[in-house]
């Protein structure tokens, strides 16, 4: 018995948990490519330096604020920072519809030629970031490490395994759950969270009913780059922040948004859990969990490890292609195939 | 100027470009950049093949060069007799698992009508059979890979001449190509391009973690050359004699003469995939392929067989690509999967083409060239703006070093812009495909 | 008098004209009908009407007032609503959702308004919580008229409203146009399905080759033996 509490145990602390948070993050990143995709018709390839930039600008007013001694002990100084990121995406990301994107808009260009022109924007931000902070990592988080400490844990429990729950995981759980809720809330029951659903749905009707189509497309920027900003953010804090993570991140998050439906923003979070969790369990090593709970005769000599740790991303690459070709429109029948 | 007087006009700007480093900075480094411009150039061509002739949105070309890159490793190399002895068997069993697998698969979609049975028994037939491949797997790759791990580690190659890795190169980015078709190109395209991005990376990811095949990140040096190494020259007589007869030093004149022996060989594969690709263009088979690509639709309401020729340009333009990948790794003399990077590879070819002008075999070269000049010149030019920027600060402020420091990526930046400005003011490049009416 | 008039309409989508100078009109309270045969320009004139094409000659006059010059969502706002041919509904979004879209443009409060609709349509009012894009055609085509109905239009413009649906959906829908037409509303229409529309109609328009060629009453018209020779099939 003992031993199946403390399998549980590592696979929580090992698993579910680093699982739950990378998921957070995810859902997050994707459900800005979703929205993006949505309104604006085109998958947006500069999204990961989104991410990057916001998440470099709270970090430069992080650093600024911990040199004037401001703090919001135990909690990350980089909460009180994330307006100011958020800010400086959503600017950004303005200024690139306003002198990239509204053209090939207005001349209703074909979505790949969109495409092409996010990776120029992708260029630009990707060099600007590591102009600004440099290509290095850069740590950034402060405030209280663990919510639970494994030592504590253990002692409390008497159990050989520990559970540690970072203190960034949590955060990231508890703001991930907060901002779906709200943004659920505002693309159901707001005026402009309806608007830009019907803009989605049918642009030639919605523009019929008097939707102003500039609007829809602020509006979405904003969202995008908010919620860029946040998931960057949560992922700094968890890890750490480096420039080309974010690019590598991208792979993932479209793989999210496109295993849960894209343009679907519950299918965004679904998706994001689905592939974080993939690529956890797939790349965990069972050895400790089976020697808990198989008997003895049976413990595995290798780490029973399905794929290294290497291959994560492969994992949400699969996972896409097969979604892709067994059933393109993902888990909730998002847009278009 | 006249449409025709462009594309000439263009290349002797970049002659001349060219000429300026050579007799500005050194010939030495003008020979490097042209190597690696002519190298860019025919991956460029490579791509222009699939999305300008087809339209086919390739995101992934750093996977073909990578894997063009490890067959100049698996061709050239010795092959490590212990590493064979240890583990060579057990690989051949597992190839053999793979295939088994892969053909039980296939038995089971043909044989078992479509439903729940038949994806629970490919599931359950996908488990065993990973799992038979691990058990001959897990245990050969260890072995092969404790044979000397500092030195090799891995199974070597073939031992055969080098430059016989070029087509090879070209054959293995062709076979994956192929099956990258097969999975994806019924895909649209921007869904297309995210696929190509994800089989890139997991090529470069089982490049850079499968030790035994090619080292893995601990890299493979000591390449065999096609051309005589520097040294070698060096210690020549005759040719240190010749060098003072034109008026070089001995060291400058023979790594500029291995340049240049280089920049021949890559011309000459230049000069015969260009002639290739301008004689597919111009020929029936690809006047099809062009029509399909501006309207599909009609093409297949006329009969023609859209998804086999979608199929064979990817292939093309994947080899191509392969065959620039051995080039490459041949001119480092090592494989280093560690520099294939996306930004690198996969995005600024894309630029070259988009500026060279795409569906353009003179403007992917052109393309090439340009944009991996500017790429080369733009991190001293970067440097040198910064330093100008910069020259209001005191020397020792950290500020300054930092964005010393980040000079060099500013060339991303500039990239970025090119990307953007060609694609609103000059969307068909600078050597635009000829309107044919 | 009418409350809405096109007059002497010349137009088309930016090549040739395709409207000759056609006039069509509709009093508040009454359904008129244009119908004809194919490429006649019959949904070209409901479209000029409603300022999707540019008029080279004629104008539209609404109440009174020329609004020829207007966009169309202007013209939204001075009381005409249009419902188009297909894609005539936020197929993801609840019934009750697409109407709240109808009233996207008013201020103030609209319920009162949504009542009236499912007065008028009970099978919405019974399935305002599903998908709209999960009713069937008939059932979708209510949604349509709802949605544009939420602005209280003066006018409500149907562009082929019983395209593709069986008999009996479509004596249903005509069942629910007339009592649209009861509430006060100005109805044009254009539709494929001459008979049966002009047996509702109080004013009929048949085009031919973007000219009027015959108007007159719903009834008349159905009588004309040149007419139904021609275009009813005898």
């Amino acid at each position: 018995m003992e031993g199946l509490i403390n399998a549980i145990v590592l696979f929580s602390n090992f698993v579910l948990i680093p699982g739950m948070a990378y998921g957070s993050q995810l859902a997050l990143g994707a459900l800005g490519v979703t929205l993006i995709y949505s309104i604006l018709r085109f998958a947006n390839f500069a999204h990961g330096d989104l991410m990057a930039f916001g998440t470099m600008f709270v970090i430069l007013i992080t650093w600024w604020l911990q040199s004037i001694g401001v703090g919001i002990d135990p909690l990350p100084t980089a909460l009180l920072a994330l307006p100011f990121g958020m800010a400086a995406a959503i600017a950004i990301s303005l200024l690139s519809d306003r002198f990239v994107y509204r053209f090939y808009r207005r001349n209703k260009s074909p979505a790949v030629i969109f495409v092409i022109v996010s990776i120029g924007v992708m260029f630009l931000m990707n060099g600007l970031v590591r102009v600004i902070i440099g290509p290095n990592d850069r740590e950034f988080g402060d405030g209280a490490r663990f919510l639970i400490k494994a030592r504590e844990f253990k002692e409390a429990t008497g159990l050989n395994e520990g559970l540690a729950l970072k203190l960034s995981q949590g955060l990231t759980i508890a703001v991930t759950f907060v901002v779906v809720i709200a943004l659920f809330w505002f693309l159901q029951k707001s005026r402009t969270g309806k608007a830009m659903r019907a803009y989605s749905d049918n642009e030639d009707l919605a523009l019929l009913s008097g939707v102003s189509p500039d609007r829809v497309v602020i509006v979405a920027w904003v969202i995008a780059g908010s919620l860029a900003t946040i998931a960057g953010t949560l992922y700094g804090l968890d890890k750490s922040f480096k420039p080309f993570t974010y690019f590598q991140l991208l792979l993932p998050i479209f793989a999210a948004a496109i295993v849960g439906g894209i343009g679907h923003p519950v299918g965004a979070v679904v998706g994001g859990y689905v592939i974080a969790f993939s690529e956890v369990t797939v790349t965990y090593a069972y050895k400790k969990f089976l020697i808990y709970i198989v008997p003895e005769s049976w413990e595995p000599e290798s780490l029973v490890q399905l794929l290294s740790t290497e291959y994560k991303f492969a994992v949400s690459f699969v996972i896409l292609v097969v979604v892709l070709l067994v059933r393109p429109t993902g888990i909730f029948k998002g847009k278009v195939l | 100027m006249t449409s025709s007087m462009r594309g000439p006009i263009c290349f002797a700007i970049m002659a001349a470009l060219l000429m300026i480093v050579g007799f500005g900075q050194s010939w030495s480094v003008a020979l490097s950049i042209i190597n690696l411009c002519l190298i860019s150039s025919i991956m460029a061509l490579g791509l222009n093949m699939q999305w300008g002739y087809a339209g086919l949105f390739n995101v992934g070309v750093m996977g073909f060069a990578a894997l063009g890159g490890v067959a100049a490793v698996l061709v050239s190399m010795p092959p490590i007799q212990e590493a064979w002895t240890a583990g060579g068997w057990d690989m051949l069993w597992t190839l053999a698992m793979l295939i088994g697998t892969v053909l039980a698969v296939l038995g089971v979609r043909r044989l078992v009508p479509s439903g729940g049975l038949r994806i629970i028994l490919t599931l359950v037939v996908l488990l065993c059979g990973y799992g038979l491949i691990r058990v001959f797997f897990d245990p050969a790759a260890d072995a092969i890979e404790d044979v000397n791990p500092a030195k090799t580690g891995y199974l070597g190659g073939l031992g055969l001449p080098i430059l016989l890795a070029w087509p090879v190169g070209g054959l293995v980015a062709a076979g994956a190509a192929w099956l990258i078709a097969k999975i994806a190109l019924g895909l649209r395209a921007d869904y297309l391009a995210i696929a190509t991005l994800g089989i890139a990376e997991i090529i470069l990811a089982v490049l850079k973690n499968e030790d035994w095949l090619a080292r893995g990140v601990k890299n493979v040096s000591g390449l065999e050359r096609p051309v005589p190494y520097e040294v070698e020259l060096q210690a020549s007589a005759q040719f240190e004699s010749w060098a003072h007869a034109i008026g070089m030093e001995t060291v400058e004149a023979s790594t500029i003469l291995v340049k240049l022996c280089y920049a021949g060989l890559f011309l000459a594969v230049l000069v015969v995939i260009m002639v290739l690709a301008q004689k597919a263009l111009h020929s029936p088979w690809g006047r099809m392929m062009r029509a399909i690509r501006d309207n599909e639709v009609s093409a297949e309401a006329m009969g023609k067989n859209v998804t086999r020729r979608h199929l064979e340009i990817f292939v093309i333009g994947g080899a191509v690509m392969g065959v620039a990948g051995a080039m490459l790794t041949t001119l480092d003399g090592q494989f280093t999967p560690g520099t294939y990077q996306p930004l690198r590879f996969t995005f600024l070819i894309w630029v070259m083409v988009i500026v060279g002008g795409s569906g353009n075999n003179w403007g992917a070269v052109l393309g090439g060239f340009f944009i991996w000049f500017i790429w080369i010149e733009a991190e001293p030019a970067g440097l040198w703006l910064m330093d100008f920027i910069t020259s209001g600060l005191s020397p020792e402020s950290a500020l300054r070093a930092h964005l010393l420091q980040g000079a060099a990526y500013m060339r991303l930046c500039v990239m970025g812009l090119i990307l953007l400005l060609a694609l609103r003011f000059a969307p068909r490049g600078l050597i635009p495909e000829p309107v044919r009416r | 008098m009418s409350i809405l008039l096109g007059e002497n309409m010349v137009g088309g989508y930016g090549g040739a004209d395709i409207l000759q100078g056609c006039t069509v009109a509709v009093d508040a309270g009454e359904i008129a009908v244009i119908v004809g045969p194919n490429g006649a320009g019959k949904s070209t004139a409901m479209k000029a009407v409603f300022g999707m094409l540019n008029l080279r000659e004629g104008r539209v006059v609404l109440d009174g007032k020329d609004i020829t010059a207007l966009s169309p969502q202007a013209r939204v706002k001075e009381g005409m609503a249009f419902v188009p041919q297909t894609n005539n509904v936020f197929s993801g979004m609840t019934v009750e959702e697409n109407l709240e879209m109808g009233a996207y443009l008013r201020t103030d409060d609209f319920s009162g308004t949504m009542e009236q609709i499912y007065d008028l349509f009970p099978i919405l009012k019974e399935k305002r919580r599903q998908a709209a894009g999960e009713l069937s055609g008939g059932q979708r085509q209510q949604v349509a008229f709802g949605r544009a109905l939420m602005t209280e239009p003066r006018v409500l413009m149907l562009d082929e409203p019983t395209a593709g649906v069986s008999p009996i959906v479509m004596d249903e829908l005509f069942d629910r146009i007339i009592e649209v037409g009861r509430t006060g509303v100005a109805v044009l229409m254009v539709e494929q399905n001459a008979a049966q529309a002009l047996e509702i109609a109080n004013t009929g328009y048949v085009l031919v080759t973007g000219e009027n060629r015959f108007t007159d009453t719903g009834a008349a018209l159905l009588a004309n033996p040149e007419v139904r020779r021609s275009f009813l099939g005898g």
